[in-house]
């Protein structure tokens, strides 16, 4: 728009401006079919919960769909599994990413010093990440968390405590669990390249004014590392607030919704009372929470890009 | 405070006489319990692991003993079990998911990433900013549309369905990586590229690819890990024609009664992700750490 204002009204420029434009298109190229297909597969079925979000649409009624104003919208908000399941997302989110962030920075600070069996040491801990969760959960169900046959329960015992049935009594904190030694080797990892970029000759000049390890850490590490350690909780974060596995197989978002998070709300809504229509509504409303918690956070991300532009 | 210094400033004092002897036993120490800690906590996140190892050689008898029982006859029963539960056709339609997905993603992302690194185009930042944000997005939120318009075209329990959906899941991923791995190529080797006249292409083709091949390979093997691991979309996509995570949902009703069985099916499924993983974990760093930090 600018451009073709302030173009002089001689007939070369145009020209000109055809070339770059073509040439800009050319530039273009590459990166329109990755763009095309993301906007298709991504934007377009948004769209679509929005207007199925308006409509009384029960696969298991024999009605046809049809718009029936804000009344999903009303049944939702007065809907106190919903409201539940908000709050649920929100512990389950939140606590998880401060867990994996603090007990990653403990193992990232102690397997960043060099000691034998280092490289092993590190591959182990990283594991979990990449055992299928499917088949993790599986087994922590029936291996660990089990009162009879677990063994925490075994632990228990074992120091004269009862067993707790941790998924009937304690179902969020065994959900927390699970999720904190899956995602904890993760935020190491990133946590672990930060330290690994650590200013050496500023701990060093530290050590020599007699600085201690706590005022090393406190003044030199923790502010070289919050870039790492914010990105850390923004990609955790990111995961867990979408948890959905874990749920299915360990609780079920029970007992009694108790762990029933808004991905798990939806599901249960859309695939288990076919009522696409609620479903719809409820995952408006987790786009729009999402939207609000990640606007933030894409902010914060940005402002590490500009740095890494002025670098 | 003054209790410190005067220590440290004694601990100079004695330094200075006995330097090397002094500081020596002090620092080893330290050094063997960082070392120890360092191993406690690997080990103490690698235990689910090596318990679900241990059981999946246990009869069902010695697995349902709360004890963990380390002396036992090894049994490979429990592997024999999940290979007759019907395991190879999941594992083939995993197999397929996985590659047709990856492949896709690659061949979408490297000249995505061209783009948006070596020759930037105008808002190159927003671009890769939507990439992103999509990956932020609840998936919940869009699976209604989804499955209604894959019932629409018949395409409900199929691959096709779990496959493009892993595309999309997987690309804004992979356009991040990569893009970060392009940028680290020094710009003078760009220039010189130019200088001695080579075409964009012949540029792309012959130097920037091989430069950034450990890249594409730990890129590779993510995506497959995450592909191979998903299980939101398959559960609601498809049902008889799946991947392995619903082959491992079938367990579910087994109970406790079967932990080793769910160990060994849980070990199997697990071992090629987490033999990708192993591979790619320095890359996955660099490659999730390059683009924004630093």
């Amino acid at each position: 728009m600018a451009t073709t204002i302030t173009a002089p009204p001689t007939p070369s420029p145009s020209i000109v401006r055809e070339l770059t434009r073509v040439e800009r298109w050319k530039a273009r190229g590459p990166l329109l079919p990755a763009l095309i297909f993301t906007i298709l597969l991504t934007q377009l079925p948004f769209a679509l919960t929005l207007i199925y979000s308006f409509m009384s649409w029960n696969l298991l009624s024999n009605k046809p769909p049809q718009f029936n104003g804000g009344a999903n919208y009303l049944a939702t908000l007065q809907d106190e599994v919903f409201w539940r399941s908000i709050g649920n997302t929100g512990v389950m989110t939140g606590v998880s990413t401060v867990a994996c962030i603090v007990i990653g920075l403990l193992l990232a600070l102690l397997l960043n010093h060099s000691f034998p069996g280092r490289g092993i040491a590190r591959t182990l801990a990283i594991t979990p990440f990449f055992v299928m969760p499917v088949a993790a959960t599986l087994f922590w169900r029936s291996a660990i968390f089990d009162p009879g046959f677990g063994l925490l329960g075994w632990l228990a015992r074992q120091v004269g405590l009862p067993a707790v049935s941790w998924l009937s009594e304690y179902p969020m904190a065994a959900l927390i669990i699970l999720l904190t030694w899956r995602f904890t080797p993760f935020a190491m990892l990133i946590l672990i390249a930060g330290l690994q970029s650590a200013p050496q000759d500023q701990l060093e000049a530290a050590k020599v004014d007699g600085a201690g390890p706590l005022r090393q850490f406190g003044s030199i590490l923790v502010p070289h590392l919050r870039p790492y350690i914010e990105l850390a909780a923004l990609l955790l974060a990111m995961n867990l607030i979408q948890t959905f596995g874990e749920i299915a197989l360990l609780t079920a978002g029970g007992p009694a919704y108790q762990t029933t998070n808004i991905t798990y709300y939806i599901y249960l809504k859309g695939f288990n009372s076919f009522d696409f229509g609620l479903a719809s509504a409820l995952g408006v409303a987790a786009l729009l929470i999402t939207i609000a918690l990640i606007l933030p956070a894409l902010r914060l991300l940005s402002g590490i890009f500009q740095k890494e532009g002025r670098r | 405070m003054t209790a410190t210094t005067t220590r440290r400033a004694a601990g100079v004092r004695a330094e200075n006489h006995t330097p090397i002897r002094r500081r020596r036993p002090t620092k080893r120490l330290k050094n063997t319990l960082m070392g120890l800690g360092g191993w406690l906590g690997s080990l103490i996140f690698f235990l689910p692991v090596a318990y679900m190892l241990l059981k999946s050689f246990q009869t069902e008898t010695d697995a349902a003993e709360a004890m963990p029982k380390l002396l036992f006859t090894p049994t490979l029963a429990n592997y024999a079990g999940v290979f007759q539960a019907g395991f190879w056709p999941y594992a083939i339609n995993s197999l397929i998911v996985v590659l047709a997905s990856t492949a896709v993603v690659l061949i979408l992302a490297v000249p995505a990433a061209y783009a948006l690194s070596i020759r930037p185009v105008e808002k190159a930042q927003d671009s890769l900013f939507f990439f992103i944000s999509t990956k932020m997005m609840p998936v919940a939120a869009a699976i209604i549309p989804v499955y209604v318009i894959a019932s629409a075209l018949g395409v409900l329990n199929t691959l096709g369905i779990l496959i493009v959906m892993h595309i999309g899941m997987n690309l804004p991923l992979a356009i991040w990586m990569i893009r970060s791995f392009m940028q680290e190529i020094p710009e003078e080797i760009m220039e010189a590229s130019a200088v001695d006249g080579a075409t964009r292409w012949r540029a792309a083709r012959s130097i920037i690819l091989p430069l950034i091949r450990p890249g594409l390979a730990s890129t590779a093997l993510l995506c497959a890990v995450f592909s191979w691991n998903e299980y939101f979309f398959a559960l609601n996509l498809t049902n008889s024609t799946s991947t392995l995570p619903l082959f491992m949902q079938k367990f579910l009703s087994f109970g406790e009664l079967y932990t080793a069985h769910i160990a060994a099916a849980a070990t199997i499924v697990s071992i090629p992700v987490v033999i990708a993983g192993w591979m790619a974990q320095k890359s996955l760093v660099r490659g999730l750490l390059f683009g924004a930090v630093k």
